[in-house]
This record gives C-alpha cells, structure tokens and sequence, in this order.
C-alpha cells in the first residue's frame, strides 16, 4: 500500500443546522484525487447539505474544510469555484433565457476592453461541449428551449470549462436518457484518469458498481461508513443507508380477490404530446399499482394526464366503468370521479408552506364542509383534529405554519389533505422523496391501508426497494409506452433495471392482458 | 380559536401594531400643534375622509392577497363617479338605480381585468394600466373633455355626507359594512381561503383542485365594483364628479395597504392591518396640511415615512 | 441552425417593435398634410425621444425582474433642476447639465440602496421615493418657470446636418455609448441573469445585488437625461404630478410594446425605444387621420390592450396547466 499523500480535499466535523432541524452533524470526509467517490444515503440523510457546505452555497455552523491540507472557507459559490471545487446541480444553475455559450462562461466570461469577448466565449463553449460530449448542441440555443436532458449536458459542460479539482455530481444523471448516461460516464472515466477528484452523489446502486472507486454513506447527517467499492454487499450498504434490517419496513401484501367489478381506474390509449404514447391501463379497487422506469419516461406526466393538469390529452379515461371527462384538477377531485393526486415537490406543488397546518390539512375539502360558500368552522376543526390522529402528524397545535414541520409530516399533511375528500383514486407522485425512514415506513402502511378500504392507487417511485415492496404490479416506461409490466414475485431489481434501461431479454415484453389488470 | 392566519386579526402582528403605534404617535404630535386634533369632531371627520380611500383600499387589498396589483384605480373611481352621476341625469329610475349602475361599471372593468390576468395570464400590472388606460377613454368621450356637469342623486350625497346612527358619519358606516363583509368573506368562506392560497402558492392552489381562474376572476371584480363605489361616495361628497378624481387614491391606496402589514407578493394580510394604514395615510395627509406645510414637503414626508415604516417590517429575509 | 437564425430569435421583440413602428410612422409622415418633410420628422423625434430615454430608463430595471415607479418623477425632479442651473455661460450650463446627471444617478442609487440594502420590494419602494422626488421638484419649482441655456438646448433640439433631428442622433449616442456596451458587459449580463432566474444567478456565482443595484442608478441617470432634454424642449422648469405618472405608466406601456419582458430577463433598450416612439406615433396618427380629439385617448387606450393581449397568444399553445403557474 502507498504511503499515504495527503488527500484533496477533507472535511472535519463539519455540522449545518436550519432551525431545529440538524442537515449534518460533525460530518467527515475525505476525497482524493484520481478517484470517483460515491456519497450514498437516503433522501434527507444531509447529502445535499454536505455539497452546499463543500460548494459554498451554505456556511457550516461548526467544523472545518482543507483544500491540499490547507483550511478554507467559502463565502459563496463564486468563492469555492475559484479555488477548483465545482458542482453539477440538477439544473438549478442555468440562466433560461441566455444562451449555452453564455451559461457556460457565466461566472468568468472572457472578456475584451472590458467586455464580454463573445468569439472567445463561443470556442470556450465549444470546447467545454465537446469534451462533456455534446458537440450536437449549438453554442447559441436559449438554455430555456433545451429539454430536460440536454440541460443537464450544459451543466456538465459549464463546469467542465472551470476546470476543476474536485467535481462533484448531485444525482446528475437522473434526468438523462440512456444514452446520455453512458457518454456521462465514459467522461468521468476519462476525467478520473486526467487526476481529477469526483464526488458522486446517487442512490442507484448499479450506477455505483461501475464508477466508484470508494464509497461513503451518510444517515441522519452523519458519515456511518466508508470503505472501497465492492467491500459491501448492497444489502449491508442498504442497512447501513436506513439503521436497520430493511425487510421489515414493507407491510404484508395480501391477494387481490376476484371480483366482477370494472377497474376502478381505466386508461385506453392515451397519448399527450410526444410524451406519453399510447397507453393502457387499469388498476382496480384494493390495487397498488407501480410506475417505474428511468426518470423523465413519462410517469409524472401520465399522473398529471390523469389528473387533468394536462392539455390535448387523447385517448380514454374511465372511472369505475364509466367513461370519465377529467378537464381539470378541480373536476378530477369532484366526487362524481374521486382522484386525489399527491404532487411531486410537496413544498411548491403540495403546500402553501407559510400558512397553518389547519388550513392547509382542510384546503382540499373545503366545498365538502362548507354550504354555499360559508365554512361550517366546527367540522372543519373536527376533521382536522381526526386526520391528525389518523395519520400520527406530528405538530406543535394547528395554527403553526406548516412550514416549520419536518418534511415527513408535511407529507403527511399532505395526503391528509387528500384523505379528508375520500378519494376512490390516489395518485402519488415520489411520495417518499425527501422523508426520513421512520414516516415512510408508516406512509408504506397506510397506502395498504386504503387500498384494503378499496381505494386504487396509482404509485410513481424513483426508489426500487419501495416499488418491490408496496406495489401488487407494476409498469415499467420507457420513452412515454409502457415497455413491461411486472406482477407480484416478477417485481425484482434487476427486472426493474433491466426493463428501465430498456434491455429486453427473451420471453419478456410488455403484456396488454397483464397492463390492465393483476 | 382562529384556524388560520385570520383575515381580521392575526395575534398583534407586529406591522398591526406598529401602524396603529404611529397613530397615536401623530394625534399625540397634532395635539401638540393644537389641542383640537384630539376633539370627537375632527377625529369623525377624519374617519368619514379616511372611508372614501377605505373603500377604494378594501378591494386594492383583495387584489395584493392574491399577489396581483390594481392599476385601473384612478379610472375605475371616476367611472364610478361619473356614470351614478350620469344615471341620475336620465329621470327618476336612473336616479334611483345611479348607484348600482355605477358599481356595475366598475365590476365589468374589474372583469376585464380579471379575465386578463386569470385566463389570458397577462401581468396584472400591465393589463390594469390598459383597462386603465381605456376607462379614461371612455370617460373622455363621455364628458366630451369638459368637466363632469352632472350632479350626483339625493342618495349618494345622503351616504357621503349624512349622519345617521349616533350621529356617526354615513361613510363611515359604510365603510364598515364593507369592511365587516370583506372580513367575512376572507376569513369564513371558501372563497376567501381560495384567495389566500393562491396568494401564497396559486400551483398549489390549483393543485388542490381550487379553480383558481374564477377565484382571481371574480377578486378582480369585486375590486372594481369596490374602486367604483369609492368614486361615487366621492361624488356624493362633492355633489358631482370631476375629471381625474381618482388618481389621487392609486398611490395612497397600495400604500395603506402595505403599510398594514400585507405583503406585496401575496398570501400574508389583515383586513385590520388595511384599516390601520388607511387611517394613519389620512391622518398623515391631513396633519400635513393643517399645518399648512407645503405641498412639496407633504410628498416628501409622505414618502420618507412609508419608506421608514417598510424598513422597519416590510423586510425580505436574508438569502443565506 | 446557422447563426443568424439564433440572433434573430434572440431579439424577436425588439425586432417586431422596429416593423411595427415603422409601418406606422410610415403611414403617419404619408397622411401628414406637410408631407413627409425634415420638420415633421424633428417634431416627433423630439416628442418621441423623451419618452424613449423613460421608457430605455425603465427598461435597465425591468430586465433585473423589477420595476420603477419612480422613473417619472425623477424625469421630472431633473426638468425642474435644469431650469435652475442649466443656464448662463457655456461652462456654467456645462456643470448644469453634469449636476442634473448626478442628481438622476442620484434618485437611482437611493432607490437600488433601498431595494437591495433594505431589501423592500420594488414597487412599494419607488412609489414612496417617486412621492419624494416630486417633492423636491415641487419645492424647486412652486411654479413653472426658469431658463435653459439656449444654444444647448437648440443644438438638442435642432437638426444636424440640415436633416437629421438632433434628438434622434443623441438617442443613438446613448444607444451606443451606453445601451451597446452595457449589454455585452459582465454587469449588463449579470442583470439579464438576474432577471431569468435568481436562484441559477446566485448559483453560477453571478453578482446578484451589483448587478440590480447598478440597473437602478441606470435607470436614474438616464431619466435624469430625459428630464434634461424636457428643459431643452420647453424651456423651463414645470413640477407636474401629472405628467410625472403619466410617463411613468407610458415608460411601462413602451417597455411592453418593445418586446421587454415584465418578468425579467429578455429584451432590449432599444426595443423599449421603438416601444415608445410607436406609443406616440397613435397619438399623432390620429392627428393626422383627423380623428376627433376625443376619441384619441380611447384610441390609444384600446391600442395598448390590444397589444398586451396578443403577447399572450402564445399561451394557447401551452399544454401542461401546471406551466402557467411559476
């Protein structure tokens, strides 16, 4: 073994609180140069608070960082940039209606008699494209005319052309399509090699297996582990990830009865834009059906399709065997149709974040409570104080804005909202993002919960473990169809990675018969 | 126990009470310059002022709940002004109905501008300048660019300048029964809920199934019927319209309604808070010329004092 | 996609704005009893070019995602100071004319020290400073009156080389001098960004609070460069509440019309110039096609709804709701 140089770049018990709540806590670690370093933890275990503290986007409350053994602080982005620590976010950092060339020389443009040397920047965009491999993309398109995916290679590329030490991706090929994942990871092979240090952040287990070099898990704000890749059995990492054996956290699924009824939720042939193509569905009443596949296939927008968020949507939707006209929101949640949808991004999408719990736990149902316009206030108080208990939502009384909760029992606001309109269909949209272990654990019950009472649900999880675990079937999409459809035992990883990455082995492919019904 | 950041009061919110401190402050200054500033009679009267821009400010408050602006308030007021005023002219059943028409006015130009902002998605601050814009056209044309002749009906000057129940001022009961129906509608309805939701978040709004088109639709009404019943209790005041009588009510409405505490960007505002800052405008206003000060030093202090007023707790938190 | 394709689609709006004001002047300098002569043309330029100079001050703060009620006041305020010391010897109206520039960068950077520093919202805070401004301009100028040095202001207002309205060419100075390098330098590109997203500005490093601070003194100055042309213009000093807002509101209106967007981050200066000079261009159209004067202001008000709406045309094209939202 080497004598030991001293390593690129470490932390020392560095801690970030906001408010109560601790991100990270005395965190360690240690990267070295010439190496893919993987951070691994659930959503919520401090991994992205751990990169704001190493980007300068946030200021640790305690701890220290050393650049080559030498202390450092970060007042800003800009500060940590300069001094080579470079970070690839999931698109929050490109300015939508400037250009590729701008966005990638935004913060060190090059410049002639003080101004901004466009000729230059062009060839620094070019180069930086290119070496991110993605020559095909024209230096001048507005960033805000890019799909999702070519975005994240504008990303990659910006910061390639700072040319950093340590590089770090923040689950930066979840948006990408296959293709784009495996040019990604030839570069940073390529980047590994060339001496530089990177930091990869994901939870996709398979991803790791072929980049890392060492790995490191994070739970609760902490580094539990670190060890070379390949040390560890992806059981032990999973554990090590939640604190505990994790084959306890799904409840039982039992077997559907036969009935004679109609799926409660029926798709025929529903196509949107060049998103969604041709799907068909159905999913009956007590069922948990799951949506998998690669991230940007297609799912948020067949749950948005079904919820009427979206126009020009063709194709049929039934609802308990009766052809449903489904225009908005609104309509989707009328009692004659019954959808509920718990949205992606509960903070923007799911909450009014400053306003109370109370109102915020009854907003969903205020026309069930209320007679011609005027809110009966007791049975509102009383609805709310029994979702409260239902779903154990822990907070200091009602009138707290809902803000101030942790971010599972804002989740738990939020199907409690959905709850109190006694919806026949739930959708969930990655309900589990961003919770600690112990509230999804208890959202996995209680999904099962309603679909005893005979609820159909309808179930998009980025997260492997959750759809072998909660789901009855579920389909796989690729590209907006839905490629495979797995049934009860068939629901295992590597059916589930295989069919996302759209590798089809003999004997498999997608079944009508198995799509609409268990 | 009030389930929501209530919409009259909301557990002494620190704007709430520092505007209502800066009352005192300047009736405690006025006594100094004179002790009749404290009398019952100029405090009433000061009350009946403050209800014309109360009213006017009532609806700006809706709009700034939903994160929106009003621009058409100069307009709106005197379309309201000047077409009660003109249905009076036109025998006895316009006279009698000269103040619902005059509403109506104001409610289809709110319309307009809901319909801009809700369906068409068109800045409020822009299509209100052109419904504004457009008003103005129209009243033009109508008075032919001469001053308004009309005279207001015997019932608009009866609720401007009238005393009835204890002798208090008509306007300023009023202005309370409008101010009483907004504080229901805002803390008691769906309605008012919706309009509070979508001021904080509308995506979440709309997500939650709330039709958030009607809501902002029908708030954008309210607010013109709201601006335009401000111009005919002003007509009623004056015993006729005039030509840009609004205008003077644009800056000071949005300012009272700032000052008392609602956020610009929507979602966070008390109807006693508007209350607050309408009556401290006025009276600010007022010292301003009993004291005879200047025209030009009475924009100066006008502006300095909300600028100080804001600093204290109109501040955005910090980014980091 | 060749470059050109690219730079036509980054300027659409302005490049509309230029069609259209040009088709309209063009019927208006046709149907104009005097024709289409270097008179008529001086006299709409110098119209014109006071609300273009409001319109490109508004612009500078519109792009960084806020705006400036206060543009007209400060307008004004520097119209009644130039009628006090724009005046006697060349050298004296000389440092008149650098006074009333440092007092329009003046208003601007007390408004961006408020907005930023003090972190209030925009239009609360240029409200209150515009009721300031126009204080002072009050107390300047209890009434209209004053002077202006006349050689200034007739070279201003007068025609270079027989022909050409020397307005227009000093619009096209500050165009170039200051609009151009402006766009192209760190700072003008750090308030583009700004605007777009403030969020990926401050994560790219970009400086945020310079970049809108210095768009507000912009602002302020070029304002002030309006004021000092209104003085060239009349020859004195008028402190018009009036005429204050209404610039204020019309800078907004040219703005829209010059393919400026209110939420921040596209559009160009000189699109809010070709805004401006097609807002005047109605009244004068009507002048010429012996519309009653009555109608002009209905005229113009249904004119700039017209516009405002069919910007939102491309939102039937929209397909997923949840885009409507931000």
């Amino acid at each position: 073994m080497e004598p030991a140089a001293i390593p690129l770049f470490r932390m020392e018990g560095v801690s970030k609180r906001y408010g109560g709540v601790k991100a990270l806590e005395k965190a360690d670690l240690t990267v070295e140069a010439g190496k893919i370093h993987a951070i691994l933890g659930e959503n919520g275990a401090g991994k992205s608070t751990l990169i704001k503290v190493m980007s300068g986007v946030v200021e640790p409350n305690e701890g220290r960082m050393l650049l080559d053994g030498r202390e450092v602080k970060f007042a800003a982005p800009a500060a940590a940039n300069q001094a080579g620590i470079v970070c690839i976010f999931q698109e929050l950092s490109l300015i939508p209606d400037l250009s590729v060339a701008d966005n990638i020389s935004i913060s060190n443009p090059p410049k002639r008699f003080g101004l901004i040397d466009r000729r230059a920047q062009r060839r620094i965009a070019e180069e930086a494209l290119a070496k991110a491999g993605a020559e095909d993309l024209h230096p001048l398109t507005p960033v805000k005319d890019l799909p999702l995916s070519r975005r994240q290679m504008v990303e990659i590329a910006k910061a390639l052309a700072r040319n950093p030490r340590v590089l770090i991706l923040d689950e930066a090929t979840s948006a990408l399509t296959a293709a784009d994942v495996a040019k990604v990871f030839a570069v940073l092979k390529r980047l590994r090699a060339e001496g530089l240090a990177l930091l990869y952040i994901s939870h996709r287990m398979h991803e790791i297996a072929e980049l890392a070099d060492q790995c490191t898990v994070f739970r609760n704000g902490r580094n539990v582990a670190s060890y070379r890749a390949g040390e560890k059995s992806d059981n032990e990492v999973v554990e090590l990830m939640i604190g505990r054996e994790y084959s306890h956290v799904f409840p039982a699924k039992p077997p559907l009865a036969p009935s004679d009824r109609p799926p409660m939720l029926e798709v025929r042939n529903l196509s949107w834009s060049d998103r969604l193509k041709d799907i068909s569905l159905g999913v009956r009443a007590g069922e948990v059906v799951g949506l998998g596949g690669l991230d940007g296939q297609g799912q948020r927008e067949l749950l948005l399709a079904l919820f009427g968020v979206l126009r020009g949507v063709s194709g049929e939707i039934l609802v308990d065997g009766a052809p449903a006209s489904v225009s908005s929101p609104s309509a989707a949640k009328a009692r004659k149709i019954g959808m509920a949808l718990i949205p992606e991004d509960r903070k923007t999408e799911g909450l009014m974040l400053p306003m109370s719990v109370g109102v915020n736990l009854s907003f969903a149902a205020l026309d069930r409570i209320s007679s011609r316009g005027v809110i009966d206030r007791a049975r509102e108080r009383q609805l709310i104080d029994e979702m409260i208990e239902l779903l154990a939502i822990r907070t200091d009384g009602v009138d707290i804005p809902v803000g101030s909760l942790s971010g599972g029992n804002q989740q738990k606001v939020v199907i409690a909202k959905w709850l109190m309109v006694k919806p026949r269909i739930i959708l969930l949209n990655d309900p589990t993002r961003g919770i600690d272990v112990g509230t999804k654990a208890e959202i996995y019950q209680l999904l099962r919960k309603l679909a005893a009472t005979g609820a159909a649900i309808v179930f998009y999880s980025t997260d492997y473990d959750e759809l072998i675990g909660c789901c009855d079937r579920v389909l796989v999409l690729y590209d907006g169809a839905v490629k495979r459809v797995l049934v009860g035992d068939e629901i295992t990883e590597r059916a589930l990675i295989s069919s996302a990455l759209n590798i089809s082995t003999p004997g498999e492919g997608a079944d009508m018969a198995s799509a609409m019904s268990a | 126990m009030t389930i929501n950041g209530g919409a009259l009061w909301r557990k002494v919110d620190p704007a709430v009470a520092t505007a209502f401190g800066c009352i005192i402050l300047l009736l405690f200054l006025g006594s100094l310059y004179s002790s009749s500033f404290l009398s019952p009679e100029y405090l009433l009267q000061q009350l009946k002022v403050a209800s014309f821009l109360g009213v006017i400010a009532t609806g700006m408050m809706m709009v700034i709940l939903l994160g929106q602006i009003d621009l058409s308030v100069p307009w709106v007021v005197a379309v309201g002004g000047m077409m009660s005023t003109a249905a009076t002219g036109w025998g006895p059943t316009g006279e009698a109905l000269a103040i619902p028409f005059g509403v109506l006015c104001g409610v289809a130009l709110g319309l307009a501008n809901g319909f801009g902002v809700a369906y068409l998605r068109i800045p409020s601050m822009i299509i209100t300048l052109a419904v504004n814009a457009v008003a103005q056209g129209l009243m033009v044309v109508h008075t032919g660019g001469f001053s308004p002749q009309d005279a207001s009906s015997a019932a608009m000057r009866v609720l401007a300048t009238g005393h009835t129940l204890f002798g208090l001022p008509n306007a300023l009961l009023v202005w309370a029964a409008v101010g009483g129906a907004t504080v229901f509608l805002l803390s008691r309805t769906t309605f008012g809920r919706a309009i509070y939701g979508i001021g904080n978040r509308e995506r979440a709004a709309y997500l939650s199934g709330v039709r958030t088109q009607r809501v902002v639709l029908f708030t954008f009404a309210i607010a013109g019927g709201l601006s335009a019943f401000g111009g005919i209790l002003l007509a009623g005041y004056a015993s006729k319209a005039a030509q840009a009588m609004g205008d003077a009510y644009l800056l000071p409405s949005i300012a009272a309604v700032v000052l008392g505490g609602a956020s610009i960007l929507g979602g966070r505002g008390s109807y006693i808070g508007t209350v607050a800052g309408v009556i401290l405008i006025t009276l600010l206003q007022s010292i301003l010329s009993v004291i005879q000060m200047e025209e030009a030093g009475r924009q100066i202090i006008y502006g300095v004092v909300i600028i100080a007023m804001l600093l204290l707790y109109g501040r955005e938190r910090r980014a980091r | 996609m060749s470059d050109w394709r690219y730079r036509l689609s980054e300027h659409r709006g302005t490049l509309l704005a230029l069609a259209f004001f040009i088709l309209m002047f063009a019927i208006y300098a046709s149907n104009h009893p005097a024709g289409f002569t270097a008179n008529v043309v001086q006299t709409a330029a110098n119209k014109g070019a006071l609300l273009a100079l409001v319109a490109m001050a508004q612009t500078f703060v519109v792009l960084t995602a806020g705006i400036d009620l206060s543009v007209g006041m400060v307008f004004v305020l520097t119209n009644c100071l130039a009628s006090w010391i724009v005046v006697g010897s060349p050298a004296m109206a000389g440092l008149g004319v650098v006074g009333v520039l440092l007092t329009g960068l003046l208003c601007g950077a007390i408004n961006g020290a408020i907005v930023i520093y003090g972190r209030l919202q925009p239009i609360v805070t240029t409200i209150a400073t515009g009721a300031v401004y126009f204080g002072i301009a009050l107390a300047l100028r209890p009434v209209p009156g004053g002077d202006v040095n006349s050689d200034l202001a007739d070279a201003f207002t007068g025609r270079v080389l027989g022909v050409i309205p020397a307005s227009l060419v000093a619009l096209a100075a500050v165009v170039v001098v200051i609009w151009l390098p402006y766009r192209r330098s760190v700072i003008g590109r750090a308030a583009y960004a700004v605007g777009s997203s403030e969020l990926a500005a401050y994560m790219s490093g970009v400086p945020v609070q310079a970049a809108k601070f210095f768009a507000y003194v912009m602002s302020g100055l070029i304002a002030s460069m309006g004021g000092l042309f209104l003085t060239f213009i009349t020859a004195s000093g008028e402190a018009s509440a009036a005429n204050g807002g209404s610039y204020t509101l019309f800078s907004i209106a040219a703005v829209v019309l010059g393919g400026v967007s209110l939420f921040g981050g596209s559009g160009s200066a000189i699109g809010a110039i070709f805004g401006a000079l097609m807002f005047r261009t109605i009244g004068d159209l009507m002048f010429v096609f012996d519309f009653d004067p009555l109608w002009q202001p209905l005229f113009q008000g249904v004119v700039l709804l017209a516009a405002v709406c069919l910007g939102s045309v491309r939102l039937f094209q929209i397909r997923n709701r949840l885009d409507l939202f931000e």
